[in-house]
């Protein structure tokens, strides 16, 4: 029997939450498709949340693409389909990749290892650059600083999902909530997360207030880490300062909790639990257009 | 013994041909490393210029292996590995922001040196040691009782201050006195020579280590 996962029309974040609570309902074994022909557009966090739920999955999933023509040749350009050929049976018809668009800072990238960090922060720098100076009004020395975040985030990836990951970072304009140009940084997993990766060097706790929230608050907010090093940690608090900094959003979901950084413009709680079960760690970062002084 | 030491010939040298930025913990090890074997053939007493200019990114965990691991060694009060300064050349400010992070974390500082031959002294210092350190800097080369006489400090304090300075390696303790260490990158002179050209050293400019 296949279980049918309705994609929404637009996938972002807060919209994969229906997926995820499709999904939680399922035994891993069970043959699911996700049905995306009715959806019209997805984000960062979108395209690397669907290869990650694949690898979830221990019967190959199948994914129906996009009906409009726009959204599946964009999927093409951000080269979703290049990967999820890999993970998904895909029935519809794949576009052809054709070059990039200037939107698609960084298409889906697999992070497996540290050569592939080197990969992404070569191949954004340039891009990045023209966007954020362009776009969304920031200093090119801005560029570096964004790289930096961009590096240490997928560096999470590989230190403590145990597992691959897949990064993408796109620039749109945000009408709905913002009416501003943003870039949205998307790095997604299905790993251990937080509270395994921290149990790893402190045991279970056998507290009731040991879950995932917690996890979250100890490494997201606190900097703790499983590893004795006293400068481990020190990358997560470079990204929340960063996006502190040019009043970005940082939001980190992990098991059955997510942490945010909510500035004024954003939507959110700063922590919510309860969440629908998904292994690993996603964590989707945005920078708005910046309008004055920041 | 001055060394110049590039850290993207390193880099390359040591990790990949193609790669120009500092970035990940692995690729940090792998730089310190190379950095250290450089270190160890430069003899017991030395001054090491780690030239940053053609670094593209140096991320947080790179920092910190490469900037806090390599000065714990040397900076250690137990049982430092030799005595050996360094001064910081070339930084960019994201490098710097990355830099500053781990100083902050490890309680270290270290000097840096931009292009234009301004020397800073970045991290974790107390306002008497910077006040120390300043006028060391102003006048090249001094005693205690200099610095005593030159900031107000009574002399203990004073003397207290640049054995301190002396420990975390940010001045070099000689017999002629405390010296400010600069790489002499300023377009003057170049440091093979400035190093070798005095024992007492110019005001301002550096000083050879013997």
């Amino acid at each position: 029997m296949t279980t049918i996962i309705n994609v929404p029309p637009s996938l972002d974040d807060q919209s994969f939450e229906q997926i995820f609570a499709q999904v939680a309902l399922l035994p891993p074994e069970e043959k699911i498709l996700l049905d995306a022909r009715r959806t019209r557009w997805a984000s960062p966090f979108g395209f690397t949340a669907l290869l990650s739920l694949a690898q979830t999955r221990l019967e190959r999933p199948g994914l129906t693409v996009p009906e409009a023509e726009d959204t599946a040749s964009y999927w093409s350009k951000a080269s979703f389909f290049t990967y999820a050929d890999s993970l998904y049976d895909i029935s519809g018809r794949v576009p052809r990749r054709s070059k990039s668009e200037n939107s698609v800072l960084l298409e889906v990238t697999p992070i497996n290892g540290t050569e592939d960090v080197h990969t992404v922060v070569d191949n954004i720098q340039h891009r990045a650059q023209a966007i954020l100076h362009e776009k969304l009004n920031l200093e090119a020395s801005v560029t570096m600083r964004f790289t930096m975040v961009l590096s240490e985030i997928c560096q999470n990836v590989i230190e403590h999902a145990g597992y691959g990951g897949w990064v993408s970072v796109h620039a749109y304009k945000f009408q709905q909530r913002l009416g501003r140009w943003v870039v949205v940084i998307a790095v997604c997993d299905a790993g251990m997360g937080f509270r395994k990766s921290l149990e790893q060097s402190q045991g279970a706790r056998a507290s009731d207030v040991w879950d995932d929230g917690k996890a979250l608050e100890e490494t997201v907010i606190k900097g703790a880490t499983r590893f004795r090093d006293p400068g481990r940690g020190q990358g997560l608090a470079g990204v929340r300062k960063f996006t502190g900094k040019w009043d970005g959003m940082m939001s980190v979901r992990s098991g059955t909790a997510r942490i945010a950084i909510v500035p004024e413009w954003g939507q959110g709680v700063p922590l919510g639990e309860g969440l629908p079960f998904f292994p690993g760690a996603q964590v989707q970062i945005t920078i708005p257009e910046r309008i004055g002084l920041p | 013994m001055i060394s110049h030491i590039d850290v993207s010939t390193v880099l390359r040298r040591s990790v990949c041909d193609l790669y120009s930025n500092l970035v990940t913990r692995p690729t940090g090890a792998a730089v310190r490393i190379g950095i250290e074997h450089h270190l160890d053939e430069i003899g017991d007493k030395a001054l090491a210029v780690l030239d940053f200019s053609h670094v593209g990114l140096l991320d947080f965990s790179c920092a910190d292996e490469i900037v806090a691991k390599l000065l714990l060694q040397y900076v250690s009060l137990d049982l430092p590995r030799r005595e050996v300064y360094f001064v910081f050349y070339g930084m960019s400010e994201s490098h710097m922001d990355a830099i500053e992070a781990v100083l902050e974390r490890h309680d270290l500082a270290l000097v840096t040196q931009l292009e234009g031959g301004v020397v800073q002294l970045v991290g974790n210092v107390d306002g008497d040691q910077r006040r120390a350190w300043d006028t060391i800097g102003r006048l090249g080369i001094a005693h205690a009782s200099d610095v005593a006489d030159a900031t107000g400090m009574p002399h203990e304090l004073a003397a207290r201050m640049l054995e301190t300075l002396w420990q975390r390696r940010l001045v070099i303790r000689q017999e002629s006195g405390y010296i400010a260490i600069r790489s002499g990158y300023a377009g003057r002179v170049p440091p093979a020579a400035m190093f070798n050209a005095t024992a007492a050293g110019t005001p301002g400019r550096g000083m050879e280590v013997s």
